[in-house]
């Protein structure tokens, strides 16, 4: 059983319609005692760093995915989830994340050929810097969809794929069994569902 | 580098994927979960559905065509038709929306934009504006092409960017249904005036336009596409390899 991880912050219907597709069990769920029960968990999110952070923390659940992240439990952070598990963000001034990963989201303009669109928007190649077992049936130059301004920096030793956009963006990382995805695998067709079942095997 | 967008633009009428020509004569094309799911295996890179009588009739989206199209589909969807406030945005996001597209209601209420944007970010807000040239002057209509807004469409694009839309979506009406390419002329005018992605929507006849359309305008970031694939006149996979074999890219 998978928990995906309610706090008030985005697009749970797609993530939940995923896994009923490549037909894995899930739950959406905001009680700890669900979350501590799952055997794996995604951090999902979309919007603003701080207004989530904010959310993890009133609700007490970022102390519940630590101490299961601690103990070993796979989790995956996708997208705002992914930046998340970092130790910083400096989206409008500096907010602490988890924690979980090391690095630091920054804006992708610090990163990119200047007068491109911002933000990253569409179908990008993953090129993969490192294995990571939720690529396992993905191959190089598969496409994947993105939407973000921010991305993960500092980070290269746990940087396990990039994509390129005018620069090197940091397309997902992993620490342990802490996954991040910058895209969102939920809408990126065959390949996301391919990468959320390799997660749900772990 | 990020690909070109092809988008399969589905107008949703009583439940059915509807799509005429200059907005009058439609024509029932199939059912809209059935489209998408076979738009989606065909390589689409993303869904839009218009509920196309939404805003001039006070209709709500059918969300439950919405509902089961997110939970077949798994590539971005956009809605629009009727949003006129943010309980709608939270309606059809709770139904699987990646994207809000607003028209008529943000010309009602232009602050709609900004108060979406901060609530929900730029990303999921998308302005759609229905564009005919009057007197010369890109014009901008409301309720599905009914309303001359008396509103010039670049002034009002920008300041709806400004705002916080994070994409744009320009129908050509002067194009619209007829078949004969896009809308260059118009598509260069806003697309030089934001730096948010510009979907070109209207005016789509054949995969040799999407081509001339990514050639003409490099800034211009996906095409929408309607009767022609609802028809059968071509597919996704065929534009697509169009495009790649002229050095366009595009996902496959």
């Amino acid at each position: 059983m998978t928990g995906i991880i309610d706090y008030g912050v985005g697009n749970l219907f797609s993530l939940k319609s995923s896994f009923a597709a490549i037909g894995e069990a899930c739950v959406v769920t905001g009680d700890p005692r669900e979350i501590r029960q799952a055997d794996r968990l995604i951090l999902p999110g979309v919007g603003a760093f701080e207004d989530a952070a904010r959310k993890l923390r009133a609700t007490g659940l970022d102390r519940v995915i630590l101490e299961e992240a601690r103990r070993g439990k796979p989790l995956m952070g996708i997208c705002l989830g992914m930046q998340l598990l970092f130790d910083r963000s400096l989206e409008y001034g500096t907010h602490r994340g988890l924690g979980l990963i090391p690095g630091t989201v920054a804006p992708i303009a610090d990163s990119i050929t200047p007068g491109l669109k911002i933000p990253h928007i569409g179908w990008n190649i993953l090129h993969f810097v490192g294995k990571s077992g939720i690529f396992k049936d993905v191959e190089e130059g598969e496409h994947v969809y993105f939407v973000h301004s921010y991305h993960a920096v500092g980070c290269e030793a746990y940087t396990t794929a990039v994509t390129e956009y005018g620069g090197t963006l940091t397309a997902a990382v992993q620490n342990g069994s802490v996954y991040g995805c910058q895209f969102h695998p939920e809408k990126s067709g065959e390949v996301g569902l391919r990468i959320l079942r390799a997660f749900s095997e772990f | 580098m990020i690909t070109k967008r092809i988008i399969p633009c589905l107008d949703v009428r009583d439940g059915r994927v509807v799509k005429g020509v200059h907005f009058q004569g439609l024509h029932d094309v199939d059912s809209p979960v059935a489209l998408a799911e076979m738009y989606s295996a065909g390589g689409a890179d993303e869904l839009v559905f218009y509920d196309i009588t939404a805003s001039a009739e006070g209709r709500k989206l059918f969300t439950d065509i919405l509902c089961q199209c997110a939970s077949k589909v798994f590539i971005p969807l956009t809605v629009g038709g009727g949003i006129n406030s943010l309980q709608d945005f939270d309606r059809v996001l709770k139904c699987g929306a990646d994207k809000v597209s607003v028209n008529s209601g943000a010309l009602r209420d232009p602050s709609l934009v900004g108060r979406a944007a901060r609530l929900y970010g730029s990303q999921c807000v998308v302005i759609s504006a229905d564009v005919k040239r009057v007197d010369g002057v890109f014009t901008v209509f409301s309720r599905g092409g009914r309303d001359n807004t008396g509103r010039e469409a670049v002034e009002w694009i920008r300041r709806c960017v400004g705002e916080g839309a994070g994409e744009v979506v320009l129908n050509s009406m002067d194009a619209d249904g007829v078949k004969q390419g896009f809308d260059l002329e118009m598509l260069r005018c806003v697309s030089e005036a934001v730096d948010v992605p510009v979907i070109a929507s209207g005016g789509a006849g054949c995969a040799g336009d999407f081509v001339t359309l990514f050639r003409s305008l490099p800034r211009v970031d996906a095409g929408l596409a309607a009767s022609i694939l609802h028809f059968g006149e071509t597919t996704v996979s065929d534009i697509k390899r169009t495009l790649r074999d002229e050095g366009i890219n595009v996902r496959f």
